[in-house]
């Protein structure tokens, strides 16, 4: 069997057993906040990990697939599903805006644009309180088809749970293909991959407005999943959340990004016992991982065990 | 009409005097290491908080402002020995977390000792404005340019006319040749980090009789400064300076003309327009890439 396909199987079993063990629906809550973000990371890693480019803006990108369900099915009766959407859609068409011009950029300066673009986002979600409620956030209608509706946490687990299978799924098999490897190519030098006809720009552009796609999505998913928006979705703290995951878990593994999303959606909870010195804590163990582990954790026990993915 | 603008100009520019210290602590940084150090913010508002805890422990105001430059250089050395220095040639998105990461504990640490309050310092010579055509001054802004102009001038001077400041030059353009005439270049990275960390400080400190101190200031001021070191091409000074007062006065104007709801977008829109038509900054050079 291929190391891949075994990977996506250990995911899947894992994923199938959590809500047999889970003791309440306090760790199925969680469990399901660990398997959005690991499809949001998933994404961003494409882009950080394998092409290189770094983004502080995303959860901005989350917030518009979040405020897109919540403020369309509200405000105009559009059917979630088709709010879901737009949002990603509309996310889509600001990020392909966005990139063409940032990807002439490189660094610095790609991840000063990125932080920017979230930071507006942010504002004007909490500024246009007629359509989002403003700093308070509001509430989402539930999300439903053919008169059916999600509504309980075990019913969110699995729909979040194959969504998860089918993104590691999907992952792994975009890396195995030619564009993954332009990715890779970019990655290890820019002016080499054009040297032997890669597109760099246009290859960047897809892998970005893909992975604000993603992000989008999950947002509209975590939206109707805890039923209340807030503009917390789409804030700075929340962007580097999102890419300490990636780096955390290891950049350009589809295993180590599960790794980082998976301990870094934990760590807050974890960390709720410090009373008031959360942040302290949280911000040393970023450092310390960093400064330690800094090619994240799943490649270097990958090279210390001296086995590939 | 008239009263208006100057009004908005003045407080533009006394804020962006602000800004033009936090980017000239970009700069500084950015030169000696190629790291963006998103701890900055937190300097500026260590330097406010610092100085309004050493006044009310009792402290004369000359004694309490140098201790609030003093240990944010203090601070700013031991994240560059603990969390920068152990990571050489790190990838960037690492560097970037490292200092993210330095940024929360100081914050952190702030918020445990001082609490969440918002604090103000007293001006530093009184809070009669002084009327200019129809618009009010407040003395401590003049404090604000004064010193700030007193600040540029000086490190025009470092850079230029000592050996050290020449020394920190060279190692900005070229470490590996800086190395070989003999600079001792991680000696360079150590000042560059004490000497950003009393920049964002000492600016800290000077707005905060005006602007107020609170322990979660630092991260927009930060991030604004961030904004003013690109605005005038990232490691560019001069650059820094200008784009610093530039964000400030558009911020003001933005704010007083357009939407003051909006006050905090501005110079993010701003940045993205200028990288967009001019994507090394108004004041970068043109660069090549190394193969």
């Amino acid at each position: 069997m291929k190391t891949t396909t075994k990977g996506i199987l250990i995911v899947a079993l894992i994923l199938a057993i959590v809500p047999f063990v889970s003791p309440n629906s306090y760790y199925t809550d969680l469990a399901i906040r660990m398997a959005i973000n690991a499809v949001i990371v998933l994404g961003l890693n494409l882009l950080i990990g394998f092409a290189g480019q770094i983004s502080l803006g995303h959860a901005g990108f989350l917030g518009i697939g979040a405020y897109a369900s919540a403020v369309l099915p509200t405000h105009f009766g559009w059917h979630p599903l088709l709010a879901m959407g737009a949002g990603a859609l509309a996310t889509g068409i600001l990020a392909a805006l966005v990139a063409r011009p940032i990807f002439k950029l490189k660094g610095h300066y790609l991840a000063m644009a990125t932080l920017g673009l979230g930071i507006i986002i942010n504002i004007a979600l909490r500024n246009e309180a007629q359509w989002t409620g403003g700093p308070d956030g509001m509430p989402v209608p539930a999300m439903g088809l053919f008169g059916f509706e999600l509504s309980s946490d075990k019913q969110w687990y699995w729909v979040v749970a194959a969504l998860l299978v089918i993104s590691v799924w999907a992952s792994l098999n975009l890396i195995d293909s030619p564009f993954g490897r332009a990715l890779r190519a970019l990655h290890g030098s820019e002016v080499a991959s054009q040297v032997v006809g890669v597109d760099v720009a246009r290859y960047k552009v897809i892998v970005f407005v893909m992975s604000a796609m993603f992000a989008s999505l999950m947002g509209s998913v975590t939206a109707h999943y805890i039923g209340f928006v807030s503009p917390n979705f789409a804030d700075f703290f929340h962007s580097i959340e999102l890419v300490t995951m990636v780096v955390v878990g290891g950049m350009a593994s589809v295993f180590g990004s599960l790794v980082g999303a998976v301990l870094l959606t934990a760590l807050p909870q974890a960390l709720a016992t410090f009373e008031g010195w959360e942040t302290v804590v949280f911000g040393a163990i970023l450092m310390g991982f960093m400064i330690f582990l800094p090619k994240g954790i799943v490649p270097t026990l990958a090279a210390k065990f001296g086995k590939g993915e | 009409m008239l009263a208006q603008f100057l009004q908005f100009l003045f407080s533009g520019v006394t804020v962006g005097a602000t800004y033009a210290l936090a980017a000239l602590g970009f700069t500084l940084i950015y030169n000696a290491s190629n790291v963006i150090n998103f701890a900055q913010g937190e300097f500026i508002m260590l330097g406010g908080m610092l100085a309004v805890f050493f006044t009310a422990a009792g402290l004369p105001l000359p004694v309490a402002l140098a201790l609030a430059i003093l240990v944010p250089a203090v601070v700013g050395v031991l994240v560059e020995k603990l969390a920068i220095e152990p990571v050489k040639g790190a990838e960037t998105v690492t560097l970037i977390i490292i200092t993210i990461g330095a940024s929360l504990v100081i914050r952190g640490l702030i918020q445990v000792w001082l609490g969440k309050g918002t604090f103000s310092l007293p001006a530093f010579s009184g809070d009669e404005p002084i009327q200019i055509l129809g618009a009010t001054l407040l003395p401590q802004s003049l404090w604000v340019l004064g010193v700030t102009a007193i600040v540029v001038v000086a490190l025009w001077y470092f850079f230029n006319r000592t050996l050290t400041g020449k020394a920190m030059l060279a190692t900005s353009f070229n470490r590996t040749a800086a190395e070989l005439v003999g600079i001792n270049t991680s000696w360079v990275l150590f000042m560059s980090f004490a000497m950003s960390a009393a920049l964002g400080a000492l600016g800290g400190i000077l707005v905060t009789p005006i602007t107020l101190t609170s322990y979660d200031v630092g991260i927009m001021l930060g991030l604004k400064g961030f904004v003013a070191a690109v605005v005038g091409g990232l490691g560019n000074g001069l650059g820094a300076v200008l784009g610093g007062l530039l964000v400030g006065v558009l911020e003001a104007m933005g704010a007083g003309y357009i939407s003051s709801a909006y006050k905090d977008a501005i110079p993010f829109v701003l940045i993205l327009f200028i990288l967009f038509f001019m994507p090394r900054g108004l004041f970068g050079g043109k660069s090549t890439d190394r193969v």
